[in-house]
């Protein structure tokens, strides 16, 4: 991409260390959890990283300020690295990332805006984050501030039909503040999308609700960060469809259904991490 | 406001006073904007409504996103459909986070008419009140509404309203503020108490009268506010009374019988009947046929409350003398 070329090189290389650690924390907690859903969390972790490290305006010392960006993890069921990017972010102590799941933890099995610093909404319904994001969007309109506000969905929620009444809404709307990422991994818990409930053509589909749409490599930071930088300049919301890996990083993981919602045992954590990098 | 008028009349002069006084308040419907009679602030604030279309789910979710940016989002729709097609979202989007959205539903009820079975809410109350944190409105008649809603703006966090279709006898005074959480106590009496909610409390009020006639007296009380439950005046007047009748356009099952049950047999167990639609759908009729038929007249009032009398062993006859 041109936008991509103007960049420094190795300016990104910070980030892909950033995202390395995440996924570090992802199979850390969810050993220690010994439930939850690694493979969507990790096709995710190089989008987030890209939202709350380099592209988002948001401030952890001033997680309430009216003009913040917002953040929606839709796929809520995404949550480790959630929580591991606001933790690395400073929303709240590292530490507390070892109480995924646990009785009387903040760190609930999916996201609670209630109980966890920086966390924008709740969710894991899945489904309805986008319908939210229209809200947010439009508060922003109305209050005329320029905060913008992203929303994060699994491609296999894409078969919700919430999902469409929201971006016929925001269509209508003419959102340009709002932006949809797909983490498009292609596997659902029954299989591969495109047998379960085909969603092809993908893009054609928010193109046909008036979105903008961009497709990217959702591993890629020389396309993440472009792509998701360039929200607000069509009269239109941006849909970024990030092609992604389930289980990316974790080479046992990557692209097993399997691994939706299992989490790995002791032995199997520590083959993960040190394919991480980490111990 | 001194001729008989819908209850979602009244929701709606209030929403246009509320936009007058509070810029944050902001309104959603879902293509019943005329309906609901959100069609009032649309007018006079298009700037601040916002119309869903046909699509209800997405109407819960934006008005949770505009509430989580500090904006008071009224959403409305009819009854059935704000509460059955968007339960999940209320409970993920709007009761879970606790988030301050404003559900008013109008046609609550089977005086929705000739519409039929798939426009008649006979559940609503059930779905609300099983959600942690839902307060749950019932206003009487047009005046209460009014102040209901906005008494529902003032209160931090989802409040569900039910309106209701029909033009109805205006009972309460127009300037009585709502005080959310309490029971008013319209009649006194020592014999029986009449608890209803919504379009019931009129019939109750015409009960007590003809009872009255009978030789009993019976206590009213218009059980506005169904969750939070105000239990202490409740058990009030059933110990004091004896017995208690339930009246409410709604199935027994989950409602206002099934609220006050609750109450009476954990602290004081009475013999109670509960009056409304009894495990059946509605149907195609005028709502006053329909309120006969699914035993919902003064007249039926009336029975249940001399059925119950003599069941609990006659009148209170000391406190008559």
């Amino acid at each position: 991409m041109l936008l991509a070329k103007l960049n420094a090189p190795g300016e990104y290389r910070e980030l892909e260390r950033k995202a390395q650690l995440i996924r570090q924390h992802v199979i850390r907690m969810l050993m220690h959890a010994g439930s939850g859903h690694p493979g969507g969390s990790l096709s995710a972790v190089d989008i987030l990283t890209a939202l709350y490290f380099r592209v988002m305006r948001i401030d952890p010392e001033n997680p309430q300020d009216p003009d913040r960006d917002r953040f929606i993890l839709s796929k809520g069921h995404a949550a480790p690295a959630l929580y591991a990017v606001l933790a690395e972010r400073g929303f709240f102590p590292v530490s507390w990332l070892e109480s995924l799941r646990r009785l009387g933890s903040p760190l609930q099995g999916h996201p609670d805006m209630r109980k966890v610093p920086g966390v924008e909404m709740s969710t894991g319904s899945l489904g309805q984050g986008l319908s939210v994001g229209v809200g947010m969007a439009l508060a922003a309109k109305l209050r005329g501030s320029g905060c913008r506000v992203f929303v994060l969905l699994g491609d296999g929620e894409c078969q919700e039909g919430q999902v469409w009444e929201a971006a016929m809404a925001a269509g209508h709307y003419r959102l340009n503040n709002l932006v949809a990422i797909v983490d498009r991994n292609r596997l659902q818990i029954d299989g591969e999308t495109e047998k379960v409930m085909a969603l092809e053509p993908l893009a054609a589909k928010w193109r046909a609700f008036n979105w903008s749409v961009i497709e990217i490599d959702g591993h890629n930071f020389e396309e993440i960060v472009p792509a998701l930088e360039r929200v607000g300049y069509a009269q239109k919301p941006t849909a970024i469809i990030a092609h992604t890996v389930k289980g990316k990083g974790v080479s046992f993981m990557e692209n097993q259904v399997d691994w939706h919602g299992v989490a790995p045992k002791p032995e199997q954590g520590i083959q993960a991490l040190k394919e991480l990098g980490g111990r | 406001m001194t001729k008989p008028m819908a209850t979602r009349e009244g929701y709606g002069q209030a929403l246009v006073e509320l936009g007058r006084r509070n810029e944050r308040v902001v309104v959603l419907d879902a293509d019943l904007s005329k309906s609901t009679q959100t069609v009032r602030f649309a007018r006079e604030f298009p700037e601040r409504f916002f119309n869903a279309g046909v699509a209800e789910a997405n109407l819960i979710g934006m008005a949770a996103g505009l509430a989580a940016s500090g904006f008071i989002p009224f959403a409305s729709t009819f009854a059935i459909f704000a509460t059955q097609r968007a339960y999940n979202q209320i409970f993920q989007s709007v009761a879970y986070p606790g988030l301050n959205v404003k559900i008013a539903a109008s046609h609550g009820g089977i005086t929705v008419g000739e519409d039929g079975a798939s426009h008649q809410a006979i559940d609503d109350l059930a779905l609300m009140r099983a959600l942690p944190g839902m307060t749950v409105l019932v206003p009487a008649d047009a005046h209460e509404a009014y102040q209901a809603t906005l008494a529902a703006a003032e209160w931090e966090g989802p409040v569900y309203i039910r309106l209701g279709r029909p033009t109805v006898p205006l009972i309460t005074s127009p300037d009585k503020p709502f005080t959310i959480g309490r029971i008013q106590v319209l009649r006194e009496g020592e014999d029986v108490t009449l608890a209803a909610c919504g379009h019931m409390v009129k019939v109750a009020l015409e009960a007590a009268e003809e009872l009255k006639r009978k030789g009993y007296g019976a206590a009213v009380l218009n059980v506005s506010t169904l969750k939070p439950l105000d239990r202490e005046t409740l058990l009030h007047w059933a110990s004091r009374t004896g017995a208690v009748v339930t009246v409410e356009e709604h199935s027994i099952i989950g409602g206002l019988g099934s609220a006050v049950a609750e109450v009476l047999s954990e602290e004081c167990p009475v013999p109670l009947i509960r009056l409304g639609v009894r495990d059946t759908f509605g149907q195609s009729g005028k709502p006053h046929e329909l309120l006969h038929h699914y035993g919902l007249t003064a007249g039926n009032v009336v029975e249940a409350a001399e059925k119950i009398i003599k069941r609990k062993g006659g009148r209170n006859g000391q406190s008559d003398a």
